[in-house]
This record gives structure tokens, sequence and C-alpha cells, in this order.
């Protein structure tokens, strides 16, 4: 019975193939008609259509003003996200080996999760004041948690076996770490890194949105302000591409790190 | 006359099969199963065995009504069958299909939910199928927290409640350990005196099935056929015991002389 | 057990972080212009739910939250089933769904407002945006998660369309729907308050972000200690029925 359902299968996705770059097609038109039509129907007041926006982002990339608040979003956003992602691995480390410490603190980061951090951000800009520092803390808030938990998850999930293993193979505890934790690890931790990037940007987009005077969210909320609803349609164009491009690179990445040979079979 | 010519020359063919054929994806897609002709007696208990892979799952589908053959026709206590499940029939699938969400009682009572009986009436056969099963002291329990085998007798259970003239059971003590199964056996056929339903069994265990039924059939390799069809004539009040019959041996011999090439030729398709 | 003993750690940990924080306020060690001592925050919290004067904001916020929620709810778990029913849909919408959580959603904010005025409205459909597609996984998720085994009893019990849906497939996929709404929960509280903060005339982030803005620090912490209870304890008890259904059906 077994082969028989996998031929079936193979049939069915090489059928779902051929659909599946159409139907992504005729996706992308029904947005791009949608998108037309509320900016058309609401005649530019709150989204300006497509092409507009396009021709006027092609101009914007053009000055020095949009550089200089893409380069100010980029910096906070860089930092923010190294952060997150390298006190987040020690952390998730630490708690993932440490069980007990791991048990103590899972709550606390899942129940951080659930919390409006935007919240807290007053309190935040009291402890560093409006500026860049600002808007690095605001990311790591929000980038940190994510990547604590699934680097506390994935060194948890290790299947004990393969640590028995390392031990048969007499290997040091650093070759171990390397060669079989690590790679074993690596999945779950490109995916808390994946979730992590949105996060610190989204942290980063709104502390610019609420208290700066440089960055991609200040142009958006700058446009709204001065009714530039082309530039506030552009920025966000931006933001979208940008989050969904390292999104779907980051997911692919994930999968091929998935798919390896796993490293003590070599 | 014996007690088997009795039962033969009253009963009729509650079951048939005339040269089914099931393929998968149209008229010119794989074949499953068939050209298949069965006639299964109201009363008997009939197993098929035979490599994996060789429908004899299909062959069950098609027998219940879950799936209408591609050609040839099916037919439950004279009346045709399409595609549709009809009254009488229960079945006992491989899987588990005991539902996490309900204590074993409810579990036992589902059947019953669609059957407009009366609540005293539903209460008083969920207990004696629970009874009957050896359940009575986790009616309250959640399928959970009970052993494969228990899931399974709460299956078998729940199939009781509708008093079934037919019950399929498609290797349903596949999961289990080999001595659980060989009393699982005993209580099967304590099931099938009690109930006096006909039993359809599948299974890939040779002895399971020489030692159980009135008649054994072996099915080729893909596309199933049956190539052997071997009538045991034991009594009708056996159990596991009768291993010791010396036609016991025979008869398993004679199933696997059957089925040894053919589980060869599986073997060779998937290597 | 160790559950208990994290818990007994883990509130020892937090009472002792809150007892330094209020010592170094006390002491001076903070400044007061910074952060207020956590004693004066829970008095500031008590004092404005006493007077009332958080009476509006609270009910405007909340009844915000679970309209947003409601109608995630409703929606997400509508189009998920049709999804789950058309594969060809599916093909077509995982791809968006599995990047639509790294979208920072509340870009979009400034634009509802634009287009639907400042007041109710936008905040809901923010909510809504931010909640619906967990719903919409969710139930992906538990529809793919019910065991085939459970479609074909239901055929063989001869159960119709509706009592197969309501006793097997909605039973089967309720540990994963209820994950669903529990993160929609989670996400509409966020989407809601996020919005009343930046961009908003009445709710309780408007009321957090007026404080801040008029240097009301006490008003402003009194506020800010209420949402994150709020939104801590409505989570928490999600969590515990969380964790009960699916205890019941797993072994051990």
């Amino acid at each position: 019975m077994s082969d028989l359902s996998l031929e079936n299968e193979q049939a069915t996705i090489a059928v779902r193939r051929r659909f599946r770059g159409f139907d992504a097609i005729v996706l992308t038109l029904v947005m791009l008609a949608l998108w037309q039509a509320i900016g058309s129907w609401t005649q530019g007041v709150a989204i300006s259509p497509p092409l507009l926006t396009l021709v006027y982002l092609f101009g914007l990339l053009r000055t020095w003003m949009f550089w200089d608040h893409a380069a100010a979003t980029l910096e906070a956003f860089c930092l923010a996200f190294v952060l997150s992602a390298l006190i987040g691995l020690a952390l998730g480390l630490i708690f993932g080996v440490r069980r007990f410490a791991g048990e103590v603190a899972e709550p606390v980061l899942a129940g951080f999760y659930t919390i409006p951090k935007v919240t807290l951000y007053p309190v935040v800009l009291l402890l560093f004041g409006l500026g860049m520092s600002a808007k690095v803390a605001f990311g790591v808030m929000h980038g940190l948690v994510p990547v604590t938990l699934f680097a506390l998850g994935a060194v948890r999930n290790l299947p004990p076996v393969l640590v028995r293993t390392a031990r048969v193979l007499r290997l040091s505890p650093g070759r171990t770490m390397r060669w079989v934790l690590l790679p074993a690890c690596l999945p779950d931790i490109v995916n808390g890194l994946r979730i992590s990037f949105s996060l610190s940007l989204l942290g980063v987009l709104i502390g610019e949105m609420f208290s700066s005077q440089r960055g991609l969210g200040f142009l958006l909320v700058n446009g709204m302000a001065q009714n530039n609803v082309p530039l506030s349609t552009a920025i966000v164009t931006v933001i979208v591409t940008i989050a969904i491009a390292a999104n779907t690179l980051m997911l692919r990445a994930g999968r091929r790190f998935a798919r390896r040979p796993d490293a003590t079979a070599g | 006359m014996s007690e088997q010519a009795q039962v033969r020359a009253q009963a009729q063919a509650q079951v048939q099969l005339s040269e089914v054929v099931r393929r998968y994806g149209g008229a010119s897609g794989l074949q499953a199963l068939g050209p298949v002709n069965l006639e299964i007696r109201s009363g008997e208990f009939f197993s098929i065995v035979g490599p994996s892979g060789c429908g004899k799952s299909t062959l069950l589908d098609v027998a219940a009504g879950l799936v209408a053959p591609t050609s040839g026709s099916v037919r439950f206590e004279g009346k045709e069958l399409h595609g549709e499940v009809p009254d009488g029939i229960g079945i006992v699938f491989q899987e588990d299909s005991s539902m996490p969400w309900l204590s074993v009682r409810d579990n036992v009572a589902f059947g019953l939910r669609t059957s407009g009986l009366p609540k005293k009436e539903v209460a008083d056969r969920v207990d004696h199928a629970i009874d009957f099963m050896g359940l009575a002291q986790f009616a309250g329990h959640y399928p959970a927290q009970l052993s494969g085998g228990m899931r399974q007798r709460v299956c078998i259970a729940r199939t009781l409640v509708l008093r079934p003239r037919l019950i399929l059971l498609d290797e349903p003590f596949g999961a289990l350990d080999q001595q659980t199964r060989l009393l699982m056996g005993d209580e099967l056929l304590r099931l099938w005196r009690e109930s006096g339903a006909t039993v359809l069994l599948i299974t890939h265990a040779l002895d399971e099935a020489a030692m159980l039924s009135d008649r054994v059939g072996v099915m080729s390799a893909r596309p199933g056929r049956f190539i052997d069809m071997v009538a045991t004539e034991w009594p009708r009040d056996r159990d596991s015991r009768i291993v010791s019959d010396p036609k016991f041996g025979a008869l398993t011999a004679r199933l696997w002389s059957s089925l040894r090439e053919e589980s060869l030729k599986t073997m060779g398709r998937a290597a | 057990m160790r559950r208990h003993a994290a818990l007994i750690v883990r509130s020892a940990i937090l009472a002792f972080l809150i007892a330094l924080l209020e010592f170094c306020c006390r002491t001076g060690l903070v400044d007061s212009l910074t952060v207020i001592p956590p004693s004066e925050m829970i008095v500031s919290m008590v004092d404005q739910i006493g007077s009332g004067e958080l009476n509006a904001s609270i009910a405007t916020t909340f009844s915000t939250i679970l309209i947003a929620f409601l109608l995630a709810v409703v929606l997400g778990t509508m189009v998920g089933a049709l999804i789950h029913r058309w594969t060809r849909l599916r093909d077509v919408a995982d791809p968006l769904l599995a990047s639509y959580y790294s979208v920072p959603t509340f870009i979009f904010y400034p634009l509802l407002v634009a287009l639907l005025g400042l007041g109710k409205a936008p905040l809901v459909v923010l909510g809504i945006l931010s909640a619906a597609p967990a719903v919409v996984i969710a139930t992906l998720s538990g529809l793919d998660g019910v065991a085939p085994v459970l479609m074909k009893l239901s055929r063989v019990h001869r159960l119709s369309r509706a009592q197969t849906l309501w006793w097997i497939v909605l039973p089967a996929a309720l540990p994963h729907l209820f994950t669903g709404f529990k993160l929609a929960l989670s996400y509409a509280l966020i989407g809601v308050i996020a919005g009343e903060f930046i961009l908003s005339g009445t709710g309780l982030g408007y009321a957090i972000s007026f404080a801040y803005q008029s240097f009301d620090n006490r008003t402003m912490y009194g506020a800010m200690l209420f949402v994150l209870l709020v939104a801590v304890t409505a989570n928490g008890i999600l969590y515990v029925w969380e964790g009960r259904l699916a205890r019941r059906r797993s072994r051990g």
C-alpha cells in the first residue's frame, strides 16, 4: 500500500507545481489591483496607488535624505539584531543546558512575549534618553526573547543519544559542541533568528515612529503628519519588501540546514 | 452431519465480491486489487493473508463500502454497495481510532449517538460491551492512559454496541506483542461465538489466521488476487490452545508455501 | 516536584528584584524622575482604578480588544477552514502565511487612521490584522492533525457532514485551535494598546502616552502596571487551560 500512495502523491505534486506559478502571478495581480482600487477610491488620501508610489519611490531613492534616514534605521537595527542574537544565544544555551534555570526562566520569557512592550517605551526613554541607544534598546527588547526561547528549546530537545554518541567517540567538550550539538540545534536557532530579525526591525521602527527625528519609522509618521501620502506609502513598501525578502531568505537557509546530513553520521 | 457442513448448508452468502477490481488514479491508473471473487457465508470466520502492499486493506475497504470498486460488484446481504457503508457492518481499523477526548465509556457509546435508542438501552448496551471486553475498571479513563491493546479493545467494544452482523478487522493486533495477540485472538473468538456475527479478519500473521478462522484466503502480490483458499474445519468452540493440534502445523505450512513466492516477489519489487 | 520548585524559585527571584528596585528608588540610587518605587506604582494604580478616572479608558480599550479578538477568531477559523478544503488555495496561501508575521503590521496603522479616521475602527482593524493570521495558521494545523482513521470512522458510523464536523473534527482539532485563540488574544491586545499608545485619543495606551508626555510619572506607571497585570493574567489563564487540555489527551 505504501508505494502506491507514494506514486499517487508524486503525480499530484507535479500537477500542483504547474498551478503554483500561475496562481502566484494571479495573486500578485489581484493584490496590485486591490491596492490600486483602495488608492483611487480614497483619492490618494490614505494610500497612493501602486504606479504613483513606484515612481515616487524611484525619485526618493535618488535623494540623499532618504539614504540618511535609511542608514539611521539600518545602524540601529544591526546593533539591535546582533545584540539580540548574541545575548539571546548565550542565555538560551545556558538555560537549555541548565535545566532547572531554564524551567524557572521560561515562563517569564514567554510571559514577556505577551506584554504590549510599547507600554514600556517611556521607561526605556527615561533610562536611555532620546536617541540611538533608546532605539537599539527597543529593538533588543523585541528581538531578544525569540532567540532565547528557540535556543533554549533547541538545546532541550536534543536527543540524548547524540550526547551519548559523542561520549562514545570520546570527543572533547569543545568538539562535542562544534560537531554535534551546534549542527543539531541549528535549524531551531535559525528559526529563532529569523523571528528575531522581524521583531528587532519592528522594535526599531516603532521606536522611530514614537520618538525620533531620524529613520524610516520617523519618515513614515512624518509623511502622515505632512499629508505626504506617496511618501508614507513608499516607505511602507520598502519596509514590507525588505521584511519579506529577509524572511524568505532565512526560511530557505533554515530548511537547508535542516536537510543537511547529520554531523555525527559522517 | 458435521457442525461445519450443517452451517454451510443453512448459510447464505452474506458478502459477495464479483470480479472486483480497484484502480487508483483513473481507468489507466495503478491497479491495487483484483480481479477478486469472494463469497463469505453468514456466521463464518474468514481471514485474509498476503504479502504487504497486496491490497488486503483495499479489499476490506471495498467489502465495507468505504470505497467503490473501479469495476465489478460488491454485495452485502444481497444489496449492492456503491461507496457507502450499509447498516450492520462494524470495522476495527489498524490504526488506533479511539477518540482521545472521550472517556472509554463515551467512546464505546459513540456509535449509538445517532441510533435514536432510549438512554437506558444505550447505557445497558455500553455496559455490556465494556464488561465483555474486560474494560469495566477503566470505564472512566481516557485512551491516553491505556495501553495499545486496551485501546484496541475500546474500539472493538465500540463496534460491538451496534450489534453488527459483519465485523471487519484490519490487522487489529499488529502493534501488540505476541502474548497479547494470542490472548486477543481468544477474545475475538469468544466475541464471534457470542455475537453470531460474521468476521472478516485481515492479518499478516499466518499462525493467527490458521488458528482463528474457518477459512483462510491467500492473496497474491499486487494486484492482489486469491491464489489459495484453505478450509480449516476447526470446531466452533476453539481457542488459542489449538496450536497443539497437529493439523495446525500443516495448515500454517500450507499457507506459507502458497505465500512465500508472493512475498519474495514483493520484496524483489521493493528492493 | 520540580514544577513547584521552579515556581517557588521564580517567585522568589521576582520578589527579590522588585524589592531591589524598591530599595534603589527609595534610597535615591535611581532617581524618581525616571522610575518610581514599585510600592508607589501599586498605590497609583489602585488609586486610579478606585477613583474611576481610568474607567473610561478601560472600557474603551477592553471593548476594542474584545471586538478585534472575536472577529479575528471567527474570520480566522472560517478562512482557515476554507484554505484547508481547497489545496490550490492553500498552495497560494502557505507562503503568504509563512511571511506574514515577518512584516511589522504596525506600519500600516497610520494608513489605517488616514483611511478610517481616529477612533475605534483603525484599532479594531489593526487588532484583527495582528491576530487573525495566527488563528488561520492554528486552524490549518488543527485540521491537518485530525487522524485520517477518524474520518473513516465517521463514514463507518454514517455520520452526516454536520455531525462529522461537530463530533469528530472539532474535538480532534481543539488543542491547536485553542492555541490559536490564545495567540489571537495576545496579539489583539498588543496591537490595540500599541495603536492607542502611538496614535489615538482614548484608551489605556493613550492614557500612558499622555501621562508620559505630561511628565506625570506617577499616573503613567500606575496605568502601565495595570496594563501589564491584565496582559499577564489573561494570557496566564489561557495558558493554564491550554495545558490542561493537552495533558488529558497525551500520555502521562
